[in-house]
């Protein structure tokens, strides 16, 4: 054939150098994508005449073990794409401003000559306030310098210092894993400031409160490479190709290793292709199959069966065997909290004994009590908070009893309410009667408990389920069937394979999820009935087993060390962090459009589950359960010089004071009254985030009420007169905030609502570290190129903005002066064993107690002048107080010496410091001060544990003594870090990281009330709500959500349930507007809707339609496709206002939003308890989280289309 | 015989993830400029689906491929004399419009807009044009089933399947989808160098890659029509065609093609192959019904010792023979029978192999409405998946459903076999009916798992040394070709029209 050509005529081939040159570059370096994609992805940055030109991923990963496939390439058709920010046209190159507001701000500086003052005079001025924030987003910027910039900024806090405090000013950046010193930056300074960071787990949704409720535990996942261990995957609410796209190769790989996959999704979502069993359960249904898993779980593999594996692990690793008392009300027994060990008289004296509790022994049926409860964490004599079979007071070896089904004093009978069907059924538990100081009291187990709730009868009497066919009796197979659409038969099989595998395997079965399931109101308990399945059968704690959420890179790997610089501890002693939901629920004033929550949460009916959520949320606050900032509604400066006015000596007598006008109520919550101008948050800095649009829940009345430009919400506001504690205003105020800075590279909708825009170096600019809990390693951000025109890297901008305060502080903050700080009680410290009971000082119900019956209070001394030099400088503070994190603390004071010599330094007054002043400094800190990634702190850290503990630990510690990573190494190949207590996973020898593998081998106590795994939560606001035990609610019905109360479907509209799944063309917001993902999708983010639904409406592929409700609307084009069913749309997150979208026709020919146009946020209240063990506050860890997915638009066609 | 090398590749479609990766990283390095917009050498479609360019699978419309002509084939469309008759006007050349017409968006605005009453917005705008447009179409515009009732339900391959039948496959109880990634197949008997009037285009004889050279194209665009897979483009700005490349430029220094190193899913696969080129045409020629099996006959052992002698003998280098021998591909395709070309009937013998997908079982609506999924053993059988063996069938073995069904009863196999050996709850009957019906064993399997599981990258991309020294000795001193390299003048080709 004559087209097989030898090289015959070698000359007719040197055309083939064309090909040759364009691949021909100068250099390579690595680096990664600060996004929140979980990905944590090495890449290979090509330079080629000094231009970014593209990118490959770096092979090089370290291979964890031959028996497994390895990491390798990681990265995805998003990363890859990401050179082309880099010199587009949608690229932030200068620093730029609103005109409007540079134009007031040159015209009064010219007439007061001073930045402050100038800033000031806009400030007063209502009518000026006003025309450069009617603007915000319509065009007009401009570029000016960074001298002027810098200038603005300055003058902007200092003003806001002195007014109001530095309490409102806040910053918001999102998950700090992926850039980990980009977020530093900024937080450290915030954090010297004064300010305030919001969380941004708990608000993007991500948080799954399952597992702080279960495990004490924020999130602890498997790494990816784990699920090719696991031999049976449950896939829920996660998309893996769209949103695991780097590690959905495990899954595929288990496949061929023998592995069954089930995918539970609404649609045939792309991962369903490798399921082999595909289930459509309803939209936010799956809670209902998995209950009724449980129930059969339960009934054939503990009852009938009783699985010598699943029996054993229950009773050592869960509260299964813990002892709760039940209460007689009005003639009938609930279950009520656990029964404390000092109530007995054996335990009356011990430490801690309201927070020990009790076994009973299996052999003398005498209480026992067992080590490892929360109690036993905090108790002064230390090692005894451990999982072993031992009485906690003389150390006897015992066998708990896990239920009292053979051994009962007699039965008791318990209403069991089922919220689904409204079933109420009286069931019965075995109990036995306990002596206590004040008589006998009934007892039963939580394993009897949990048999009861699931309506597993064991010959008890009682309304029980007469089969697996019985539809009108809570969590039978036939039950869920009216939920989730699913036969009975495809529970039965997947329940039995599920447990048959996890029996034979020693629990390696996995469920995989994701946001899908996270962002419902009653993820909680979506969540919560999943992962029972797992502890039942024992699939918690092994390779190959487990919960794997995947929602947001919150695995921030040396969280000790970073925290540390983070938050800007080595120089100061308490933070302001800000848990998002509940500040966005109060000061964007989406309470003002919520009513009673009891209209949309099914609960019990009670003291506690009724009312208004921002009420709740005020109580949280004064408890000390939640935190809230701004504070009060005067200055905290004001409050400590007024204090020291009248006579305070030291920061004790401050604190007494200001407690007292606290109490008098002369000195208010900012949280009973955001709409007062005094409570106003005041300067907005985002960075690494589109805090405007992609994590806006609520994002029009972010445009209202923050912003004061137009938005197209119309929603009523129906809070008047539903809150008692929270003060209403009949306006609500439009605009509250001053300036809003956003470092950014691209112009996105964050960007272009501004008013101040720095440019940021992009992630192949500038140096970072990166880690996530999708794989085990830690990796570098690195410079390829300098920061192209005038851009900055985050640390070199935050840097210098306190270099401008610091310089104008001079003049207007030149002394010291005390600042007083509230802090909740909070997780992973003693503050665990506040509050036994809820009593509200502030109704007179207990003593007003900082640190006990309320929040905490701390004095801080601020320096503006030295604000620099402090960002610039390793504090002294970790010369004499140790660093920490999840309760690990120690000493690094040695380290701190040895930086001292060997790192570069700063002097300033006299001293010197170890240097943080350039990025890679910093890095190369947190690398040298964390267990995870310095040998020796590695192996002082188990020695720690083993004091607190008494167990043998250190073995584990040793194997990594030698390992001392810096920057340089990183950037030379990516390395996994160190097996450490701060985790609780065990990877020495070569093992993929499976959460709680160190607590089940080590017997290292759950971080929860018991030590255990919780199947039962005794809270008394869990068992108002009815969560006490793992149950099922219906989602809130969109008739009373709320979501369509003024939006009327005229002409051909149709209510959908909208969903906003992660997609496939962006990471959030990021890359969604890169020419290469929008030509791969469909030029822009469409609404896909089912062939049925689009047909009723009239509505053709491609078609543009708009997606809309009372909060707002969202104008694009449809998608129609068979792979979606009835009654749901879809609308992946997240699209952006910044690209193709035109202007809504339903809401007055005004441009249209993005997804979050038609969210708002509704909180649920049972989740802003604290002061109790687990339910304690910790930053990103606890609390009510965003909810979004059970909203309901309409969607339209689109006649008219305007630009 | 005439025995030469080839490089061919594999891709596991059950293991892809539709991800386009692979696609980006094509695209970054080479069609990101004026001309190239839309060409996507390497793209990635949905199916069921219609693809890039719009139904490219159907010939009736683009007279892409071979037709048998008696014993003898002939270009279906655009031979070469048939395309100088055709010099100013190629009737079956897919437009813009099939294609799509590229855009870009004014992002500048959102930096430029005036202050107004209203937010400014980045509007779309062609890169052709440079005015405002509607976007209609993209290179994966029915990407995951988009906009089924146009793309899906127009899927050529549905042809054998009955209207109800294929009604059901966009219902609950049998919808599905999987994705095939698509490059160049680098055939042997290439439509495209067979149209090409100026005989720009030509396939290198040391590694098989089918090259477009830009020096001599000139822009009769007979290739765009010939090739039944639409891989080769025109640039309207250069005015010449252009293709994939294979990254000739990263083979030649040891590294994988760009598409390939991306590939999350570790789906692809790559190495060389010995064939004999002797039989190409006679190959090409066969019935229908044997053209996969003649095919797969053209590929040598190169194992076996006569065959090494032979190649060597016919100038292939010892260590391209080598490399041969460890080729991931042969095992793939020769020894195990495990991946397929795609539309052998097309008669260019593409040497891009595919590995078909397995799909989830099969489910019911019960009399209450109620779903029901359940399989009577833990896997599903092959009758079970969703997607009907004929439609596999059309895209991979002219029709044959026995040949597709194979490979799946294989793959199967091999997961029944690891589970019973990870798990050990595979009854034994059901176990050996596995590999017996498969005609695999237990061995097989475990190469087979090992490959596709836990396989590395060096396994999965087995390049052969491509003596470059040796190119350049043939045109000068190769000491003095070191010291030349990279001197000169990158000059784009003059436009061909």
């Amino acid at each position: 054939m004559t087209w097989i050509k030898d090289i015959i005529s070698p000359e007719t081939r040197r055309w083939e150098e064309f090909y040759r040159n364009r691949w021909q570059h100068d250099k390579s370096v690595r680096s990664t994508h600060g996004v929140n994609c979980t990905g944590g992805c090495s890449w290979n940055i090509y330079v080629k005449d000094g231009i970014v030109v593209w990118e490959t991923q770096a092979l090089d990963y370290p291979v964890i073990n031959k028996e497994i496939p390895p990491y390798e390439p990681r990265g995805c058709q998003r990363g890859i794409s990401f050179s082309w920010y880099l010199y587009s046209p949608i690229r932030v190159k200068y620093p730029m401003i609103r005109g409007a507001l540079l134009d007031l701000y040159r015209e009064e500086k010219q007439k007061h000559n001073d930045p402050v003052k100038a800033w000031e005079a806009i400030q007063t001025n209502p009518k000026k306030r006003k025309r450069y924030q009617e603007v915000r987003g319509k065009g007009g910027l401009r570029r000016f310098t960074w001298e002027e910039a810098l200038e603005i900024i300055a003058a902007a806090n200092i003003y806001t210092i002195k007014k109001y405090g530095p309490d409102r000013i806040f910053g918001f950046s999102p998950i700090p894993a992926m850039s980990m010193l980009s977020y530093a930056a900024g937080s450290r300074f915030l954090q010297l400031l004064g300010g305030v960071n919001l969380s941004f787990y708990d608000w993007y949704c991500d948080l799954p409160p399952a597992s702080p409720e279960i495990w004490g535990e924020q999130t602890d996942v498997n790494e990816s490479a784990d699920w090719y261990n696991a031999k049976y995957i449950a896939v829920m609410g996660a998309n893996l190709n769209m949103t695991r796209t780097p590690d959905v190769h495990f899954a595929a790989e288990a496949r061929h290793n023998g592995t069954k996959m089930v995918v539970f999704s609404p649609d045939f979502s792309q991962v369903s292709k490798y399921a082999d069993q595909w289930i459509p359960v309803h939209a936010g249904q799956d809670g209902a199959f998995w209950m009724a898993v449980t129930h059969i779980i339960l009934k054939e593999f503990h009852y009938e069966k009783k699985s010598p594996y699943f029996i054993d692990y229950c009773k050592r690793y869960t509260d299964s065997p813990f002892l709760v008392e039940l209460i007689e009300e009005k003639g009938e027994y609930k279950p009520g909290k656990f029964l404390r060990a000092n109530r007995t008289a054996k335990y009356k004296d011990v430490e801690n004994g309201d927070w020990k509790f009790l076994n009973l022994d299996a052999v003398t049926l005498n209480p026992v009590m067992p080590k490892g409860s929360v109690g036993h964490r905090w108790d002064a004599k230390t090692g005894n908070w451990n999982m072993k079979f031992e009485d906690g007071l003389d150390n006897t070896s015992y066998e708990p009893l896990l239920s009292f089904i053979d051994h009962k004093e007699g039965v008791v009978q318990l209403t069991i309410t089922e919220f689904g069907l409204n079933i109420h059924a009286k069931r019965s538990v075995p109990v036995r009667y306990i002596d206590t100081m004040n008589g006998k009291v009934p007892v039963t187990t939580v394993y009897d408990l949990m048999m009861a709730q699931y309506g597993v009868g064991r010959d008890l009497p009682g309304e029980y389920p007469l089969s697996y066919e019985d539809k009108k009796s809570g969590y039978t197979p036939a039950w869920q069937e009216t939920f989730t659409g699913i036969s009975d038969k495809t529970v039965l099989q997947f329940a039995r394979e599920w447990a048959g595998t996890a029996e034979r395997t020693k629990g390696k079965c996995t469920v995989i999820i994701g946001a899908g399931i996270n962002h419902w109101y009653h993820n909680n308990l979506i969540y919560r009935a999943a992962i029972n399945a797992l502890i039942l059968c024992g699939a918690v704690g092994v390779n190959g087993g487990g919960l794997a959420h995947y929602v947001g890179q919150e695995k921030l790997a040396p969280m000790d060390s970073w925290s540390t610089l983070a938050f800007a501890k080595d120089w100061v002693g308490a933070v302001r962090l800000q848990q998002a939901p509940i500040w966005h629920y109060i000061n964007s004033d989406q309470w003002r459009y919520d009513g009673d929550f009891s209209d949309y949460c099914a609960n019990p009916e009670n003291k506690y589950t009724k009312g208004h959520t921002a009420d709740f949320i005020a109580k949280s606050v004064r408890s000390g359960w939640m935190p809230f900032y701004p504070q009060f509604n005067e200055s905290n400066l004001t409050l400590c010089n007024e204090a020291e006015k009248a006579g305070a000596k030291n920061d004790d007598e401050i604190k007494k004071i200001v407690l007292e006008k606290i109490k008098s109520k002369e000195t208010t919550y900012c949280v009973t009254d955001p709409d007062e101008e005094m409570s106003f948050p005041r300067v907005w800095f985002i960075w690494r985030g589109n805090a405007l649009m992609s994590s806006a829940k609520g994002h029009e009345f972010f445009l209202h009420h923050y912003l004061g430009t137009h938005h197209n919400d119309i929603a009523e506001e129906i809070g008047k007169g539903k809150t008692e504690e929270v003060k209403w205003h009949e306006i609500a105020p439009e605009g509250k905030m001053d300036l809003v800075v956003d470092l950014n590279f691209r112009m996105d909708t964050s960007a272009l609502y501004s008013d101040i825009i720095l440019p940021a170096a992009s992630w192949y600019e500038k140096a970072d570290l990166n880690s996530t809990d999708m794989h085990s390693f830690i990796h570098p951000l690195s410079a390829a190129i300098a920061p192209v025109w005038e851009s900055r890297s985050d640390w070199e901008i935050f840097k210098s903005i306190a270099k401008s305060i610091s310089e104008l502080a001079k003049t207007h903050l030149p002394y010291p002066i005390k600042d007083i700080v509230t802090a909740p009680l909070s997780h992973d410290t003693p503050d665990e064993l506040s509050q036994t009971s809820v009593k509200d000082w502030s109704k007179g119900e207990c003593e007003a107690i900082p640190g006990k019956t309320m929040h905490k209070f701390a004095i801080v001394e601020r320096n503006y002048t030295e604000l620099y030099n402090k960002f610039i400088s390793l504090g002294p503070n970790l010369q004499n107080s140790p660093i920490g994190a999840h309760g690990n603390n120690l000493m690094v004071n040695d380290v701190y010496e040895d930086l001292k010599n060997h790192h570069p330094s700063v002097e300033w007054n006299g001293k010197s410091y170890p240097s943080l002043k350039e990025d890679v400094e910093a890095a190369d800190i947190v690398l040298q001060m964390s267990t995870l990634t310095n040998g020796e702190l590695t192996c002082r850290a188990y020695k720690n544990m083993e004091k607190k503990t008494g167990l043998v630990l250190a073995d584990l510690g040793e194997a990594n003594r030698e390992v001392k990573m810096t920057y340089k190494d990183l950037q030379a190949q990516p390395k996994r870090y160190n097996t450490s207590p701060l985790w609780s996973g065990i990877m020495n020898n070569g093992r993929t990281y499976s959460p709680f593998t160190y607590n089940i081998e080590r017997l290292v106590p759950f971080r929860t009330l018991t030590g255990r795994q919780s199947f039962y939560l005794d809270h008394e606001v869990y068992l108002a709500f009815g969560e006490n035990l793992p149950t099922y609610k219906p989602s809130p019905k969109p008739e009373v959500y709320g979501d369509l109360r003024k939006t009327v479907a005229e002409g051909r509209a149709k209510i959908l349930n909208v969903l906003t799944p992660h997609g496939k063309w962006h990471i959030h917001s990021t890359y969604g507007d890169t020419l290469r993902m929008l030509t791969l999708s469909r030029g822009m983010e469409p609404c896909w809707l089912s062939e049925e639904d689009a047909e009723a409406l009239g509505i053709s592929d491609n078609d543009w339609v708009e997606v809309y409700n009372d909060n707002g609307v969202y104008c694009t084009r449809a998608c129609v496709s068979s792979r979606i069913p009835k009654g749901i749309c879809i609308v992946y997150h997240s699209p952006e206002r910044t690209y193709t979208q035109p202007k809504s026709q339903v809401r007055g020919n005004r441009r249209g939003g993005g997804h979050n146009s038609f969210t708002r946020v509704r909180l649920k209240p049972n989740l802003l308890i604290g002061g109790y063990a687990q339910f304690s506050y910790h930053f990103n860890y606890w609390g009510p989280t965003g909810v979004n997915r059970d909203t309901h638009v309409l969607v339209k066609k689109m006649e008219k289309v305007v630009f | 015989m005439n025995i030469r090398s080839q490089i061919s590749m594999v891709f596991h479609l059950d293991k892809c993830i539709g991800c386009h990766t692979c696609s980006i990283a094509c695209k970054n390095i080479w069609t990101d400029r004026k001309g190239a917009e839309y060409m996507w050498w390497n793209n990635v479609e949905t199916k069921p689906g219609t693809g890039y360019p719009y139904k490219w699978e159907d010939q009736n419309e683009y007279k892409g491929g071979w037709e048998k002509n008696h014993q003898d084939i002939a270009l279906r469309g655009a031979g070469k004399f048939k395309g100088l008759k055709n010099i100013f006007f190629n009737p079956y050349l897919p437009t813009i419009d099939d294609y799509y017409e590229p855009w870009t968006y004014k992002y500048k605005d959102l930096f430029d807009a005036p202050e107004g009453n209203d937010q400014p917005t980045a509007r779309p705008v062609s890169l052709i044009t440079g005015e405002n447009m509607e976007v209609k179409y993209g290179p994966n515009w029915d990407d995951d089933l988009s906009g089924t009732p146009e793309y899906a339900r127009n899927d050529v391959n549905f042809k054998d399947l009955s209207p109800a039948d294929q009604e059901t496959l966009f219902q609950l109880e049998k919808m599905t989808l999987f994705y095939l990634p698509r490059i160049c197949n680098h055939c042997l008997n290439p439509c495209c160098v067979a149209s090409c009037p100026s005989g720009a285009i030509y396939k290198r004889g040391e590694d098989g890659i089918v090259l477009i050279n830009q020096e001599k194209c000139r822009a009769w665009r007979m290739c765009v029509t010939a090739c039944p897979y639409k891989k080769s483009f025109y640039n309207w700005n250069t005015g010449k065609s252009e293709k994939c490349v294979l990254c000739y430029p990263r083979l030649e220094s040891g590294q994988a093609p760009a598409c390939m190193h991306s590939c999350v899913g570790r789906i692809r696969y790559l190495g060389v192959l010995l064939y004999d080129a002797d039989r190409i045409h006679e190959v090409a020629s066969c019935d229908e019904s044997s053209l996969v099996q003649r095919q797969l006959e053209l590929i040598l052992d190169p194992n076996d010792p006569v065959i090494a002698k032979a190649a060597l003998e016919c100038g292939i280098h010892d260590s391209v023979i080598k490399s041969a021998q460890k080729s991931p591909i042969y095992k793939f395709v020769k020894d195990w029978g495990l991946a397929l070309p795609l539309h052998p009937e097309f008669r260019t013998i593409p040497m891009l192999f595919y590995v078909p997908p397995l799909l989830p079982a099969m489910a019911k609506i019960g009399e209450e409405g109620m779903y029901e999924s359940t399989t009577k053993e833990l896997f599903q059988t092959i009758e079970q998946a969703r997607m009907p063996l004929k439609y596999l069938a059309n895209l991979f073995t002219c029709g044959d459903t026995e040949k597709v069904k194979n490979v799946l009863l294989k793959l199967m196999a091999v997961r029944i076999h690891r589970r019973s050996v990870t798990v050990g709850d595979i009854k034994a009957d059901v176990l050996h009916q596995a590999l017996s019906e498969s005609g695999v064993t237990s061995d097989i399997a475990e190469s087979i798992y090992k490959l596709t599981s836990i396989v590395t990258f060096d396994d999965r991309f087995v390049i052969p040394p491509m003596h470059r020294e040796e190119a350049m000795e043939l045109l000068e001193e190769t000491d003095i070709a070191k010291g030349n390299a990279g001197f000169g003048f990158k000059i784009k080709p003059a436009r061909g029209l």
